[in-house]
Formats: C-alpha cells, structure tokens, sequence
C-alpha cells in the first residue's frame, strides 16, 4: 500500500551513505523529494511541508555518532518523525467506558461506517466477549438498515432497526436502541449513522444532537483510505462538530498510500484507531504508528512478521544461522530453507509485504506466485551440494545443467544467481547497519524474546529482479 | 454545477492576485510559486503541478505572467488541455438493439446511486431503460437498488444472493433484448482494483454481454469519488485494463474536494468525465463542463 512512499524514503536515505557529514544543502536536497513523494501519496500540503522542515532540522544540527552510519542515523529521524506524526493520542477503545459501552460512527458518504459498525461489533464480541448491539441509524440510504440487519445476522450481532417511514428520526432510533441496549444484556451499543457532508449544516447538527442524546463512550470518524487532500479539510470540519476519539481508516487493503493516516493527526489532532483492510467481517486491525513507520522506511514490518511465523513455523535457534547471513555468508541451502519456511506459513504475498526491503521489489510482488517459488526450488534441487554452499563455483556448463535437470531455462538460473548476489549484499549491509555483530546480535535476541524470529530478512531478494533499482 | 461555481469565482481571482501580488512585493518568485503550488496540490492535481509549476517558473522569468489576469487565463488554458471535453452526443446510442452501459468503481464510490441518476437521466431523455443488479455479493445491495427503481419505475433484473454476476448479466441481455428497451444499465459490486479475482468477474460479465449483445458493453463508466486522491489513478489504469472504459463518472463534487485528481487520469488515460455527481438525489447530476470544473478547482473551498 506505501509502496512509492517506501521508495522514495529509500532513495533519500541512499544520499546519506556516503562516510562524510550531508551539507546542509545537500540535507534539504535530499528532503526536497521526501516531500514531493509524500504530496504524491496524498499526504497534506501543510503536513508534507511540517515534517519536512522538522527533519531538516533534525538532521542539520545533528553530530554524526560513533559508530554509527549516516542512513541509520537518517533512518532513525525518519522513523522518530514519522511515527510522531501519526502517533494517536490514546487507545484504539476508550479507556473506561459505561455500561454499555457506545460507540458512534460518523463520516462522509461511502467511507464504509456499516462495514466498519460490523467489523467492530464482531472485535468487541471475540476479543472482549462482549454482547453487542448494533443501531441501524442511517435511514438515509436506500437499504442501509437492511445491509446492517443482514451484517447482524450473518454475524450473529443483534440490530435494532426500525424501518424508515413518517415518524421514524435517526436520533429517535438511536434513543431506543440505546434504552434496549440498557434494558437487556448487552454490554456495548455501537451506532452507525447515515454518511453526511460536513459542509451539510442541517445534518452536522443531527449529527451533533445524536452525539448529545446518547453520549457515547467514544466517536469515531471512518475515513477512506483512498481520501486525497480533502481528508484533512473534512475531518477539520467534523472535529469541530464532535469529539473524536480516533479515526477508522477504510479500505488499507488496496494500494492507496495512505497519505491521510499521516496527515490527519498533526492537524486534528485525532489518532487513527482502527485499520479496515478487506471486506471480509474479521478485516480489521488495531492501529500500529511504529510499525507503519517501519514499513514505510521499509524496515519491514518485523514485529508482524514474528507474529505470523510464530503461528506456523516450529520453532528452531537460527541465531546462528542469521549471525552468519548478516555476515553475507548465504548459501543456496540457506535460501532453500528460508523459502520452504515462508512457504509454509502461506499467505505468501502479506509475508512478502512485510519483509525489509521488499518496497523495493513491489513491481515483482505483484507477480509472486507459488508456481514462481516452485520454479526456484526446482533450480537449487538440481544443484550439488557444493553448488549450494558455494554458488560462486557457477559457471556456464554448471548452470546449462542445473537448467535441464529443473526443467528450467538458462536465463531463469543466471537471474536466481544474481538475485542471490544481490541479497548477499544487501544482508551483510543489514548486518553492518544493525551494528556489526553486536548489534545483531541484540535485534535477535530482541526477535526471539518477542516470541519468534522472522525468517530471514530480504527474501524478496530471490526473485528475479526484473528492473533494475 | 454552474451556481455552485460562480460564488467562487471571486476569490479564485483574488487568491491568485495574491500568489501575483507576492512577486511585485518585496516577496520572490520562489514564494509565487509556492501559493501555486498548494492551489494545485491541496486540489489533488498531484505530481502534474511539478511540470505546471516549472513551467510557471520560466514564464515569471520572462515577465509575462506578472499580473492576475494573465496568470489565471494561463493556468485555465493549461488546465482545460488535461481534462477532455465529454463530446457529444453522450453514450451514443445504437442504432438497432438496446445500449449496454455497466457501471464500475471500488467500493463506496457511488455506483448504485450514480445508477438511479442515470437512469433517471436517460428517462427524462425519453429513452426506455432496464436495469440490472450486478452486485450480488454486498449485504443489502440488492435492496438498494430496487428501492432506486420503485422510485423510478424502471424495472430490475436481479439474480440471486452471492450468485454470479455474469449469470445476472446474461439474463439482463436476454431481457433487454426481448423486451427491446433502449439502455440497459448494469449496476455492479464495488471492488479494489487491486483484487484480481473480482477484477476478472468484470472482464467475465463484459464477456458475456459482448456474446449476447454485439459490442456490449457500449458504454462502461467507471465512478470516481471526487474526494480521491492520486489512487484514482491506479483505479482507472487497473479498471481500464480490464474492462475498456469510455469514461469517468465523477461523484460527490458536491462537497470540498476539488476532485483534481481525473486531471491525473486524463493525462495517463486520456478518459474523458462524462458526468459529475452533486448530491444524494436523482437530480443531482449534471453533465461534466470542463470550463467550469477548473474556475471552480482554482477556486478556494467554500
Ligand atoms: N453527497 C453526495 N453523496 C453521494 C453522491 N453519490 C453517491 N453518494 C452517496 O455515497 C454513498 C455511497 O453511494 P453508493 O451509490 O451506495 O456507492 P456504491 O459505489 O454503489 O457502493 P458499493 O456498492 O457499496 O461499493 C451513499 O450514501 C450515496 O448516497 C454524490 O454525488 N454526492
Ligand atoms: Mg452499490
């Protein structure tokens, strides 16, 4: 989803890896298409140029540190800056709630505030054991109330509805759904209300006497992801009518950059909470800053990538092994095995997604596939053992025959090859940027102690880069 | 669209008199530009402002911008070249057979309503219509829909729940033929156009009526949320990679957002905007004036 972003972070970063301290010339040049990345992924004016400006700064008055490289010292501004930028101020759910708990979502035409009332009622119910109700108030749209109660159903959530007609005013709705809510066993009321433009006086008022009449415990503003400029100017334009807790961001799933997340929070001053990240109930994710930071730095998502490994792959101690790839000691037996491992835990593409350096492979993640994998693991098979733990022992009849016996084509092992040059290299540069031996040393052990290790960083790496970067 | 355009005009002038106005101060070019700049960019016109704003750059050099007027008729004619004009006539009609139009967008952009604006549109136009209910998989979008053409009087081929799509596309041909109406409209399931299973359910639906109904599609529209940023770009690059698209459907202009962003999509796509959507209404539907569109994005937001 940040893919240019990440690249152009990448690219700016790559000026500070020279030995020698940046001018501060040479600073705002590099920064100069920070900036225009970050308009460029929808991120706001104002914003683009604050956090520009605050980096600059940063790394101007600067010393360079010992032992330390200029991109990590970059790198870290970066992160810092980034992550305080879009840091919320509070937790994704309020901290002590009524009972019930309410929940009110608000927000423009099509931001998704149905889909996000559901996937919420399903949170509150599995993680929190909570028994919801859902309020159908949007009685706006045609068959609005029919898409919440058939939501309910399908998700076995309680909907109180009243069909629209004469007589029937959202803020009544919401008035006798919070009584049912009160009266039964329910122990959370999440309100959906009907999507209105901020510029709409009449409806940023019932809006308004909606909040007044339930008074809940936290409103949230849904926002899609997809937004452009205007997001700053309406969520301005909502906060100034509601108290937001924090922002739902829609439809994370796509490739939007999702400039709004950076912008909307030094602005409004509303965090985003919650990320919707497919259509499916169950899409749902608590907002991390640090870790879309990372990913936009395209340090990769290394905490997600632990999470997801646990679940699937039994564990081993790879200190060693890793120890010895961020040396840029890599065998081919070590990309096997690496592969096999990804392989296994599925879900090949959010994997790949989350590795370090993978931004920079974002044409080809488009193209992974398993028969891709497959075709790489026929190519290392039919090496010899020596091949593998030595691959520069390659020469053109070796690769003529490893190409016949994988049923593959000369050119497919000549870019493996190169591929795994290429990850070599950039493994040891991870190493080196970690601190040297030391320092990865501490990142493991900080992986392990957190439940697991990713496997091995830069995998993306093995696939036939099709540019050049 | 016109209304709404002419209380801004004013201060279009003025905020551009005072990007002007900086240059003849003890101010300097650099800071003209950059009152541009954000005119451009806080209106979604995105990385295509950078060659704007070069080409502003050497034409301050030379003098001949230096005043407002110059200036606003010169970004006003660099402008209008991006966005195409709809032509005419729009969604031509066949000559013989019904005329298909399917209606595409990610989610929430406004499809089913941009839908019951059409169709109410071509009504008014004298032109009998079927509508199809393509999205058979989001909750409730068939109930949507149907409200829609109760309203309009305009009756509605559905299929069944979570059924597929291009089965409801192929009896909407089979109706619209034999009850030879003038356009069928296709009414479809809101996807990312990064999903590439659903985006292959659009080539299969288009497939099926082209089978049926020779060059059907005729027209397929895709609907763009004014409030989108660059993404809009990859929509309509992804979308048109899979159904050919005649053109843009721009929603919800009537809010705050500039809707700049199809002037990035008229450059890498040369689609045209047919339609712009200005409320929650059947009325609310106007067809695109590029003239008017660029005074109303220079202008500052109401
Ligand atoms: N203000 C305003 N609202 C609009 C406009 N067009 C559509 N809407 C509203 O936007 C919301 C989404 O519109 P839909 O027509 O349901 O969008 P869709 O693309 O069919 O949505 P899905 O089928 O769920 O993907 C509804 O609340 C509409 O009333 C417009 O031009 N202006
Ligand atoms: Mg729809």
């Amino acid at each position: 989803m940040l893919e240019n972003l990440t690249q152009s972070f990448s690219k700016a970063l790559d000026r500070f890896r020279g030995p020698g301290k940046l001018s501060e010339e040479q600073v705002q040049e590099a920064l100069r298409e920070v900036r225009r990345a970050l308009l460029e992924a929808d991120v706001h004016f104002q914003v683009a140029k604050t956090f520009t400006s605050r980096v600059i700064e940063r790394l101007i008055g600067q010393e360079r540190l010992d032992g330390v490289t200029g991109v990590q010292q970059a790198t870290h501004a970066f992160q810092e800056e980034l992550t305080r930028l879009m840091r919320p101020e509070q937790e994704a759910l309020p901290k002590n709630p009524g009972h019930p708990m309410v929940l009110l979502l608000a927000g423009l035409q099509g931001a998704g505030k149905t889909t996000s009332a559901a996937k919420i009622g399903l949170w509150l119910k599995k993680r929190q054991n909570r028994n919801v109700l859902l309020a159908a108030c949007d009685l706006q749209r045609p068959g609005a109330v029919d898409q919440l109660q058939q939501l309910g159903l399908q998700l076995g959530l309680d909907v109180h509805a009243e069909q629209p007609g004469p007589g029937v005013d959202p803020i009544g709705v919401a008035k006798r759904a919070l009584a049912v809510a009160k009266k039964g066993r329910y122990d959370a009321l999440i309100v959906d209300s009907a999507g209105r433009l901020h510029v709409d006086a009449a409806l940023m008022a019932e809006i308004q006497g909606m909040h007044q009449t339930i008074q809940p415990d936290a409103t949230y503003l849904v926002l899609d992801a997809m937004t452009g400029q205007d997001a700053v100017e309406s969520a301005k334009a909502f906060a100034d009518a509601l108290p937001f807790h924090g922002i739902v961001l829609s439809k994370m799933d796509g490739d939007a950059r999702g400039g709004a997340a950076l912008s909307i929070r030094e602005i409004t001053g509303i965090g985003v909470s919650f990320l919707g990240t497919g259509e499916t109930p169950t899409d749902l994710e608590e907002f991390d800053p640090g870790r879309l930071a990372g990913r936009i730095l395209d340090l990769g998502d290394v905490v997600g990538l632990v999470e997801q490994a646990q679940e699937a792959v039994e564990e081993k101690d790879r200190t060693q092994d890793y120890m010895r790839m961020m040396q840029g000691k890599l065998s081919m037996e070590d990309l096997l095995d690496q592969f096999r491992m990804i392989r296994k835990m599925g879900s090949m593409k959010k994997m790949l997604g989350m590795l370090p350096g993978a931004g920079r492979m974002s044409g080809l993640l488009e193209s992974v596939d398993d028969s891709e994998f497959a075709r790489i693991e026929a190519i290392i098979l039919s090496m010899t053992p020596k091949e593998r733990l030595h691959p520069e022992v390659l020469d053109g009849s070796r690769r003529r025959r490893i190409a016949r016996g994988s049923g593959t084509e000369v050119s497919d092992v000549n870019r493996l090859y190169r591929s795994f040059q290429q990850m070599q290299k950039q493994m040891k540069s991870m190493g080196k940027m970690f601190g040297g031996g030391r320092g990865t040393k501490r990142l493991l052990k900080q992986m392990q102690s957190q439940g697991g290790l990713p496997s091995m960083p830069g995998f993306p790496g093995v696939l036939p880069p099709k540019k050049k970067h | 669209m016109l209304g709404k355009i002419r209380s801004g005009l004013g201060r279009t002038r003025n905020r551009i008199q005072h990007a002007v106005r900086q240059l003849s101060g003890d101010t300097t070019v650099p800071e003209a530009l950059e009152a541009l700049e954000e005119i451009l960019y806080t209106a979604d016109v995105g990385p295509y402002s950078q060659e704007l704003l070069e080409k502003a750059e050497t034409a301050f050099a030379d003098g001949t911008l230096l005043n407002p007027q110059a200036l606003q008729t010169w970004l006003q004619n660099e402008l209008e070249v991006v966005v195409l004009d709809p032509g005419d006539p729009l969604l031509r009609k066949q000559e013989a057979g019904p005329t298909v139009i399917l209606m595409t967008g990610v989610n929430g952009s406004g499809k089913t309503t941009s839908v019951a604006k059409l169709v109410f549109w071509l009504q008014s136009r004298g032109q009998s219509v079927l509508v199809a209910a393509g999205d058979t998989f989001r909750a409730a979008a068939v109930e949507q829909l149907s409200t829609w053409c109760e309203r309009l009087n305009v009756p509605l081929i559905q299929g069944e729940k979570n059924g597929d799509p291009a089965a409801v596309a192929h009896d909407a041909a089979v109706a619209a033929l034999s009850q030879n109406v003038d356009f069928l409209v296709f009414d479809t399931a809101g996807r990312l156009h990064t999903q590439k299973n659903l985006m292959a359910e659009l080539d299969k639906i288009s497939r099926v009526f082209n089978r049926k109904i020779p060059g059907a599609p005729h027209h397929s529209l895709l609907v763009l949320d004014a409030t989108t940023g660059q993404n809009a770009v990859r929509q309509a690059k992804l979308f048109g990679e899979c159904v050919p698209l005649t053109g843009v459907v721009l929603s919800k202009l009537d809010g705050t957002a500039k809707g700049g962003a199809v002037l990035a999509v008229g450059r890498e796509t040369r689609l045209p905007v047919l339609f712009v959507g200005l409320g929650e209404g059947v009325n609310d539907w106007e067809i695109f004036q590029p003239k008017e569109f660029i005074q109303a994005l220079l202008s500052p937001r109401s």
